[in-house]
């Protein structure tokens, strides 16, 4: 039965993030924006100690179930949640958001990709000690959107396997590999021949010989994020840190990987819908304190130009919001939802990069200004339009699922 | 709550409706557009769905279904995507037969519930729409005073469907200073009254098959009866959420009639040895499309949800609306894209979509969920 409404309970807890968004990402939010690579630390204390608030990154909230220190007795709804919290945590900073501690996108890869006791292995330290980060590199220097196309390989030698290549654009890959007892998720071939199929991942943890991080890049926005360049110089890599079956078959492999793009890209158009929030709720108030009402029910013809607009940023971002939570609520409810998934994702980036400038746009010099945060958000927003996956990759994706098309016919 | 799945009713209805009106509506899409007449067989045969008797109550002999915006909204997504001419001619009565459902009087009900209460179509319909660029649902110039115990109507409404046909037509006017969507009332008017005068019929870029009137109210004396729910008057602001709703909702069908033929027709012409389909330029506005319906088909659902549990949809519905409105637009501009020169030629239905989407900008309180 068609319904668009969360129980009372889920709006509560969702008022406890946005506490959390308002008070505690806010404050600092201009801070690390200026100060890029600088760590936060109260603020990753503050997030790490508040176990439930730390859960909620991508795939962040799976140690629940697999770290043995909570029972696997999570939400039903747990992806659309998960979206949820999401949004209101990126209303509050989308760059502290992914720079909070938790298990991050490794650890949506190794729920996507690992064996039951590998799950337990690796993400029970993100429920113990001090806080720490998990990171997925799959983007090298030649191969963005084509990830098929990965150089980095692994060559098996005894109980190791050796990885050789360069990853950049590791979401995180600093602090999980050298500021804390984190690891990374790293996507390399066994068997070039193979192609897709022989696309395998590894867990490389901090201190493993032969990785290096050879630099943090710096950013057009979510500069509280880092984002990193891992050097993969014969790193030998223990055999059971390969995530899954090491056979070369059709199934598993590279699928894997896109799997877990099934499952993280609603929770990054989450993340787009949540700046793109913050955005839509600053001119909202700022047009109600200059007295410009918003006359919703009239004429579109008699709308001006400011209405029209406000108006237009308030109805994408709900149709995002709508396709994002369908999208999550397909991976809760065991339906196949890639082709969902990717339509929210390309919504989702498109509009809040539009939102945020239009934004700017409205609010003329003062928009401009670094003394208000909306410049940043049309910063920060511009993110969610390229990273798992560009707007231009999910429509083909899209495509090629109207169209019933493989990417033989479509490319 | 969140769900996104239909009721196994709805799943059904939808069904129906939808293999209804490609078999037996989408054939005669073309035909009416050119001829400017839809087959009356046609509309007896839409009459058996019980699309308009079957929310009104078995008291007053009707089927005593459950009346759902969302149930509705998927009506008027199917039938639309048969064509969308026809959906508004079959579902018109609704416009007389709902509102009166919801906020007349028992009296109102009674009288003329019974007569829309049967399988056969009974043409009934509403006049909301005045022929002036800056129309706005609340800013009427159709006046209603007080006479006596009566009232008095005055103006000139426009696109008003089958008017000519209608034995009774709900007409709304304002009827106090009130501003926004306080001030007007809705009259049950009989076609027959001094005063009225039904015009030519309308011609239009789009929506040929259906036809629309100009009628003009001159001093026309109504008992106090006449005002739809009587003293209580109506909630004005929710019945044309609903409406917003159904044409929404029509968009919808519009838009996803004109992607499927797009796709279809992208995946059989071949342009350099390929199906055009296997260019991005294509596939990425068939993709658009795509996303799109689902965007505003979930809008609209959103405010039909909303008008099913009896709170306040008016944003949520005019967003939707206006989403849907504009998003119709470029879909079908678009599928006529899709198919270059052909597209713009009259043997093939597209343009027909394009000039059918380019309506819902300006289309208020012709349908109804």
């Amino acid at each position: 039965m068609i319904d668009f409404e969360f129980e009372p309970q889920v709006v509560e807890r969702l008022k406890m993030y946005h506490m959390v968004a308002e008070n505690i990402m806010r404050p600092i939010s201009r801070e690390y924006d200026e100060r890029e690579h600088e760590e936060p630390e109260q603020f990753f204390q503050t997030m790490w100690q508040a176990q439930s608030l730390a859960d909620v990154a991508p795939g962040g909230d799976l140690k629940k179930e697999q770290g043995g220190s909570v029972k696997p007795s999570g939400p039903k709804l747990r992806n659309l949640l998960t979206c949820t919290t999401t949004e209101e945590l990126c209303w509050g900073d989308a760059g502290l958001f992914l720079s909070t501690p938790n298990s991050g996108l490794g650890g949506a890869a190794v729920m996507a990709a690992g064996t039951p006791e590998q799950k337990t292995r690796f993400l029970k330290r993100f429920s113990e000690g001090e806080p720490k980060w998990g990171a997925m590199a799959i983007t090298e220097a030649a191969c963005g959107s084509d990830s098929a196309a990965i150089q980095t390989t692994a060559v098996r030698d005894g109980d190791h396997w050796v990885l050789n290549g360069t990853k950049i654009f590791c979401t995180g890959g600093q602090r999980a590999v050298e500021k804390s007892d984190g690891f990374v998720v790293v996507w390399a071939t066994v068997d070039k021949s193979a192609g897709r199929a022989g696309i395998k991942s590894f867990v490389v943890e901090r201190g493993t010989p032969g990785m290096k991080v050879a630099r943090v890049e710096n950013k057009l926005g979510i500069r509280a994020s880092d984002t990193a360049m891992i050097i993969f110089d014969n790193c030998r890599v223990p055999a059971d840190h390969l995530l899954g079956s090491a056979e070369v078959r059709k199934e598993g492999g590279f699928k894997d990987a896109m799997a877990t793009f099934d499952a993280t890209r609603p929770i990054v158009a989450a993340m787009a819908i949540g700046v793109g929030r913050a955005a839509l709720d600053f001119v909202r108030d700022f047009l109600r304190e200059q007295n410009v009402p918003i006359r919703y029910g009239i004429s579109p013809r008699r709308l001006t130009a400011i209405e029209r607009d406000f108006m237009d940023m308030e109805v994408q971002l709900k149709a995002a919001r709508l396709l994002t939570w369908r999208a999550a609520w397909m991976l809760d409810t065991g339906k196949r939802n890639n082709l969902e998934a990717s339509m929210a994702k390309a919504k989702a980036g498109l509009v809040v990069t539009q939102i945020t400038q239009k934004a700017v746009e409205i609010l003329g010099p003062i928009g401009y200004s670094r003394k208000l945060l909306v410049e940043k958000w049309m910063r920060d927003a511009k993110i969610n339009d390229i990273f798992e996956g560009t707007q231009q990759i999910n429509m083909l994706i899209v495509a090629r699922r109207v169209l019933g098309y493989g990417n033989k016919e479509l490319n | 709550m969140i769900d996104f799945e239909l009721s196994e009713e709805q799943q059904m209805i939808r069904d129906t409706v939808g293999a209804f009106a490609l078999d037996e509506i989408r054939p005669a899409a073309r035909p009416a557009d050119e001829s400017g007449n839809i087959p009356q067989a046609l509309i007896s045969k839409v009459a058996e769905l019980g699309l308009v008797s079957g929310a009104i109550p078995e008291t007053l002999g009707g089927d005593g279904g459950e009346r759902s915006a969302v149930t509705g909204a998927i009506v008027a997504e199917e039938l639309a995507c048969g064509d969308l001419a026809v959906a508004i001619h079959c579902l018109a009565p609704r416009l007389l037969a709902y509102p009166v459902l919801e906020m007349g009087t028992d009296e109102q009900r009674g009288a003329v519930l019974k007569r829309l209460a049967g399988a056969e179509f009974v043409v009934a319909t509403a006049a909301v729409m005045e022929p002036r660029w800056d129309f706005d649902l609340t800013e009427l110039n159709v006046t209603a005073r007080r006479d006596g115990a009566g009232w008095i109507i005055a103006g000139d409404k426009c696109c008003v469907p089958l008017a000519a046909e209608s034995e009774t037509m709900l007409v709304y006017a304002k009827s106090a200073a009130g501003k926004g969507f306080g001030g007007v009332d809705a009259f049950i008017v009989p076609r027959g009254a001094a005063g009225v005068s039904v015009g030519e019929r309308e011609k239009n870029m789009g929506l040929k098959g259906l036809a629309t009137y100009e009628v003009s109210f001159k001093e026309v004396r109504l008992d106090a009866d006449g005002r739809l729910g009587g003293d209580r008057g109506i909630n004005y602001s929710r019945l044309m959420s609903e409406s917003r709703v159904a044409l929404g909702a029509m968009a919808v069908g519009v838009m996803r009639a004109a992607f499927e033929y797009a796709r279809d027709y992208a995946k059989e012409r071949k342009a350099f040895g390929v199906p055009i389909a296997t260019k991005q330029a294509i596939a990425f506005m068939i993709a658009d499309m795509a996303i799109e319906i689902d965007a505003a088909r979930l809008l609209l659902w959103e405010a039909a949800s909303r008008l099913d549990k009896g709170a306040d949809a008016l944003e949520e519905s005019y967003l939707a609306k206006n989403y849907a409105a504009a998003s119709a637009l470029r879909v079908t501009d678009n599928a006529v894209q899709a198919l270059g020169g052909h597209g713009y030629i009259r043997e093939h239905p597209v343009e027909m979509w394009f000039r059918n989407a380019r309506g819902f900008s300006m289309l208020d309180g012709i349908a109804t969920v």
